[in-house]
């Protein structure tokens, strides 16, 4: 599995933040940040799913999950365990 | 201070006659000196915010004035078609019936839609029926849509909607809002009048509505009332009992899709007290203990609704400029 956080990183950067004065940092709120709205929540699921080779079930589409780098990190190695 | 002090019983109370008489003397002042304009199109679905802007609109302006559209395609349903034309006839106004399914045939937006349904439910077929229902945002998540698909033996089957396909699917269901405005125009253009849009208070805030679809108008006459007091208004203006008692759909889709299934979070009633005492500041544990809601679920609704309007943000946008041109300006 490649690095959750720089591929993320990525493509936040290339798909939403696209040269905006943004200071990601691996705890940023990517919803209190003005990054994504719930359509590009959907989107990053997708990278995700896709990225990562991950199925993400209904009721794990949350904050807890997904708001931040440090959130998807942290699922993905659960996820991971879980496997 | 306590609930029923916060959120009265009558706070969505409004005298309708004072009410009816200022929006009107309004979109008279709007339509002919501002605008220039000799009368106004309506596109009226069947539904209560159509029928009150036609109502509103005769009241402005004489039945003369007013020129009714109904514009059904193959999705819809046929009462909404048989509520337009007798709210129509009620009011005395011209109207005209036009089927937009050809053009819509025409630009693909059944073909478009179904090749997106096809790859979440390859089985699915034309004489299958189909709608979207938005999930999530109600239990702390976040929104998301559901693809709902039922075939003709009344095999119910959903799925979560990824990214793409959704997209395609509001893309291609778009084409009925903006060929609906395409005709809507064609008829404001060749008889000189201005086009109303009746989006209520809560599909304005929340951004319920196409781009250059169902949002492109002229004159948005209700846009500052909420649903209880629409319906209330159409009660005062005699509108029909059955479109007044009839709970809000979105007629988009082929298979029965309420308004608060496909986007708000509550139930329209609801959803009006939660936006009025969010606009007011009220704080969140009052609209738990007043709609009986648990106090995440209260917490919940808030953040949807800060979440729709950051969401719909664009949808409200005009076309911004690099630098202003401070001579052409409202």
């Amino acid at each position: 599995m490649q690095d959750s956080k720089s591929a993320v990183r990525t493509f936040l950067d290339d798909n939403f933040i696209m040269g905006g004065d943004v200071d990601l940092a691996d705890d940023t709120s990517f919803m209190k940040a003005h990054i994504l709205d719930s359509t590009g929540f959907i989107e990053l699921i997708t990278f995700i799913e896709e990225a990562f080779g991950v199925s993400v079930k209904d009721e794990e589409m949350v904050p807890e999950n997904f708001d931040s780098l440090n959130n998807i990190d942290a699922y993905l190695q659960r996820k991971k365990t879980a496997a | 201070m306590a609930t029923s002090t916060l959120l009265p019983d009558d706070l969505m109370e409004m005298d309708c006659a004072e009410e009816a008489e200022r929006i009107s003397r309004m979109m008279s002042t709007i339509v002919g000196r501002e605008f220039r304009k000799r009368g106004v199109i309506i596109a009226i679905s069947g539904g209560v915010d159509s029928s009150v802007c036609a109502a509103l609109a005769v009241k402005a302006l004489g039945p003369g004035k007013v020129f009714g559209l109904m514009l059904p395609e193959t999705d819809s349903s046929p009462t909404s078609l048989s509520r337009g034309i007798r709210v129509a006839e009620q009011l005395g106004i011209p109207y005209q019936v036009e089927d937009i399914s050809p053009a819509l045939d025409a630009l693909g937006c059944y073909r478009r839609r179904d090749e997106a349904i096809r790859i979440l439910f390859p089985a699915y077929q034309e004489d299958w029926k189909n709608k979207i229902a938005i999930a999530g945002g109600q239990e702390g998540g976040f929104n998301y849509f559901k693809l709902v698909v039922q075939s003709p033996a009344g095999e119910t089957f959903e799925a979560r909607l990824p990214i793409r396909e959704y997209l395609q699917i509001v893309a291609a269901t778009n084409f009925k809002q903006r060929v609906r405005k395409t005709l809507e125009y064609f008829h404001a253009d060749r008889l000189n009048y201005a086009v109303i849009g009746t989006p209520n208070r809560l599909e304005y805030d929340q951004g319920f509505f196409v781009k250059n679809g169902d949002g492109a108008a002229d004159l948005k006459p209700i846009a500052h009332l909420y649903k209880t007091q629409v319906y209330a208004m159409a009660r005062h203006l005699d509108i029909p009992d059955d479109i007044c008692n009839a709970a809000p759909t979105t007629d988009t889709y082929s298979l029965h899709q309420g308004q608060d299934e496909f986007y708000f979070a509550l139930r329209y009633d609801s959803m009006d007290i939660a936006l009025w005492a969010h606009n007011h500041g009220i704080p969140v544990e009052a609209v738990a203990e007043r709609l009986g809601l648990s106090l995440e679920r209260a917490k919940a609704v808030y953040r949807d609704i800060e979440a729709k309007r950051a969401a719909t943000r664009y949808q409200h946008a005009s076309p911004r400029l690099v630098t202003p041109v401070l001579e052409i300006s409202d």
